[in-house]
């Protein structure tokens, strides 16, 4: 839990000697509580205050970083249980199972799909982030020869080895400890052994326990072994469960400054059912997971998922926008209609959407309005008679089609004359208020 | 060191609604948030009723379409097969050939299409217009008469065609659903008029108007899970209403819901693509606290129940 300044002030050493800069050691103590100085500025600080207060001013969910380099993901770090209080802020990890009992061209299909799984939507690059790879064989043999595969295979995609062996572990760990895996299977029985390799090695780990009580236990224990950066299994694997532990640990993170459980959670999806599976990682994705385990990947579902994590992610405040552009719809020839509106990406959205359900092929251009809807860009200045007419000049949508005519949504009719007067030559003509008019707007043009 | 769990609880409460005479369906009624059964009480499950329309689905996208194949040709054998075949819980019809884009059907034609299909079944009906909030008006109150003490759902009631809807309801012993524009103030405010006209809070439900995966479901998300916060911890009986998500047409209206591979090659197969579609909206705005739902694939509808047998 943070502290207030005066706790702060109770561990300094009250000299007021000035070295920090700060006039008095309550000066410095409040600057501390707000958190906008770094404790290091003060030379004769105790041991025991900068343990104390080094705990009192660490995140209340730890950073933990799985992998290393371009594809690194950073878990962790979340501040708020629901999104319209706050974005949240690191998106959580997709990962695909992948087991040592596989052949090695089973184990190499799945790595060319994770591969190839990267996509580009509303201008962000998603991919499945993970490979979790399983000791299912329980030979520590097998288990360090497909690791090794996948790495040579994939050498950037961040891996998760799944092992209860520490044997197992170690071999597989070493293997590829520069790629900062994340050795996942601590449990009570072979706790000591874990936290040992991980922290020979400098891995986080992850805690596998049989419900929250026991996890407690463990990353209580481990930390004391010496490890900082884990990663957290409540045992919950039904939704209901998932459900329940998750909730739990976020709630008692930032709420009640538990420790113990100030780490990210890993969540496991694997079902026969793979629609069932897709529904399970959606729970993970808007409760709470920073991993989430699955049994395969294919695009239909990835794409779904993707979808939804960017959905949660995005910060409530900035709404999502389109580029600025003349977007096709449909094949539209050169006499096609030519429409406008905002780069809002819910209105583009649905006015897109309408249009390519009307099946008439258009032109749309989108204004950039910095992310206002039509009105409200109109109410702003931003969706004004003067942009509009520059966006369409500089376009250069003229050499592009056959007439001179822009239709502009019916909430900004009032625009109609100052565009003509700007744009000369110009026809504008009003379309309907709502974009659930187009289609029948469109329809009448054609007829 | 036990674990402690950081158990909360609040005030106030979902109010629980019931339609249907011979097999009701019965949602809401829960005292925490979306199935936080560890909590609290949380004594039903969301409901998900099957989408059908007034004239055969030439709109919707070949996907859902070839599922209807056969029986979407009129909507009574429609009702009938969704629930012998499918076993829905409840028929949502869509009075969508009203519209005066559409075929512009008249309110005697709505009556009779709402009284065939009451005759035809036994589970609950949602009786929806087309959304043209002037025809609807009229719509609905031709519906509601025809669906007199049938213990329907009318809707959709928005701030420009309550007066009319909300009175059918009264006169008609019927349970509305009203619908504001994404935005938690509006919702309130539209729950507020019509239980200013003498409507009973308790047999309001609200939709705060869905949304589709990737098209402004973080939109629909976000105030449901405000309405419900306020529900709950401020105790707010004007925000105590079940929410509605009216994820069918939504989600197949997505370009990932109708696009082919060949013209969304990122996207993989269409059928799983488009089921998932639906059932990715329905999991997000079940768990943002929608307790009805209305969809339309058969496959989309089961794994979303699969889903909540494995969570409740």
């Amino acid at each position: 839990m943070a502290l207030s300044g005066v706790q702060i002030f109770k561990l300094l050493p009250k000299t007021n000697c000035k070295k920090c800069g700060h006039p008095t050691c309550l000066a410095f103590a409040m600057k501390l509580a707000q958190r906008q100085v770094s404790l290091d500025l003060c030379p004769d600080v105790s041991e025991e205050a900068k343990k104390v207060l080094g705990e009192a001013s660490a995140p209340p969910i730890r950073s933990v970083t799985l992998g290393a380099g371009d594809k690194a993901v950073k878990m962790g770090e979340e501040t708020v249980l629901f999104r319209h209080d706050k974005t949240f802020v690191n998106q959580c990890a997709f990962a695909v199972e992948v087991k040592d009992t596989m052949s090695a061209d089973e184990i190499n299909a799945v790595v060319d799909q994770v591969l190839g799984s990267e996509i580009e939507r509303v201008g962000q690059k998603l991919r499945i982030d993970a490979i979790f790879v399983s000791n299912a064989s329980g030979d520590a043999g097998k288990f360090e020869a497909a690791v090794k595969a996948i790495a040579a295979k994939a050498p950037e995609v961040p891996l998760i080895l799944s092992t209860t062996n520490p044997a197992a572990a170690e071999a597989s760990v070493k293997a590829v400890a520069a790629n900062k895996p994340l050795l996942y299977g601590a449990n009570k029985s072979n706790v000591d052994a874990m936290a040992s390799v991980a922290k020979t090695h400098k891995v986080s780990l992850g805690v596998a326990a049989e419900d929250l009580d026991g996890l407690t236990e463990l990353t209580d224990k481990i930390k004391e072994l010496g490890v900082e950066d884990m990663v957290l299994d409540s045992g919950a694997r039904t939704a209901k469960e998932i459900m329940r532990d998750n909730t739990y640990i976020r709630r008692a993170a930032l709420k009640k400054g538990n420790k113990s459980v100030g780490y990210p959670v890993i969540t496991f999806a694997q079902r026969d059912d793979v629609m069932l599976e897709t529904l399970i990682a959606s729970l993970g994705v808007m409760k709470y997971a920073s991993i989430i385990v699955m049994s395969s990947i294919d695009r239909w579902k990835s794409l779904a998922l993707f979808t939804l994590r960017q959905n949660i992610y995005t910060n409530p405040q900035v709404p999502l926008q389109v580029k600025q552009d003349i977007y096709k719809l449909g094949t539209p020839t050169s006499d096609a209609p030519l429409l406008i509106t905002s780069n809002f990406s819910l209105t583009y959205f649905i006015v897109s959407g309408e249009i390519e359900g009307s099946k008439v092929p258009v032109r749309l251009a989108v204004l950039d309005t910095e992310g206002l809807s039509v009105l409200t860009g109109w109410a702003a200045g931003k969706f004004t008679a003067a942009k509009i007419a520059q966006f369409i000049q500089e376009s250069g949508i003229e050499k592009e089609i056959s007439h001179k005519e822009l239709i502009i949504p019916g909430y900004v009719a009032i625009l109609s004359g100052s565009i003509e007067d700007k744009l000369p030559g110009w026809k504008i003509t009003v379309g309907p208020r709502e974009a659930n008019g187009l289609p029948a707007f469109l329809k009448a043009r054609t007829n | 060191m036990a674990f402690t769990a950081p158990n909360e609880t609040f005030g106030g409460k979902v109010f629980q609604i019931d339609a249907g005479i011979d097999k009701k369906i019965v949602f809401g009624g829960e005292d925490v948030l979306p199935f936080h059964l560890f909590e609290g009480n949380v004594p039903n499950r969301p409901v998900v009723a099957y989408e059908i329309q007034d004239v055969p689905p030439e709109d919707w996208p070949e996907t859902i379409k070839k599922v209807y194949e056969g029986v979407s040709g009129d909507p009574v054998t429609w009702a009938k097969y969704c629930q012998d075949k499918l076993n829905a819980k409840a028929i949502a019809l869509r009075l969508i050939g009203t519209h005066p884009d559409r075929q512009n059907r008249s309110p005697e034609d709505a009556a009779k299409t709402v009284k065939d299909v009451l005759a035809a079944i036994s589970i609950p009906l949602i009786i929806l217009g087309s959304n043209h909030v002037e025809k609807d008006a009229a719509i609905l109150l031709a519906a509601a008469e025809a669906a007199k003490d049938k213990n329907c759902f009318l809707g959709k009631a928005q701030e420009e065609n309550y007066k009319t809807i909300a009175a059918a309801c009264m006169a008609n012993n019927l349970k509305l659903i009203a619908m504001s524009q994404l935005d938690i103030n509006l919702s309130k405010q539209l729950n507020i008029l019509i239980t200013q006209m003498g409507f009973e809070k308790e047999n309001l439900v609200t939709d705060p108007m869905c949304s589709g995966l990737g098209y402004g479901l973080d939109y629909t998300y976000s105030v449901m899970e405000r309405i419900r916060l306020a529900a709950l911890t401020q105790n707010d009986a004007t925000m105590q209403m079940p929410m509605l998500a009216d994820v069918g047409m939504n989600a197949w209206k997505a370009k990932e819901a109708i696009a082919t591979e060949a013209e969304l090659p990122i996207g993989g197969v269409l059928e799983q693509r488009a089921i998932a579609w639906e059932a990715v909206t329905a999991t997000a705005l079940m768990i943002a606290g929608s307790e009805i739902l209305i969809m339309r694939h058969p496959e989309a509808v089961k794994a979303v129940e699969k889903f909540i047998d494995e969570l409740m």
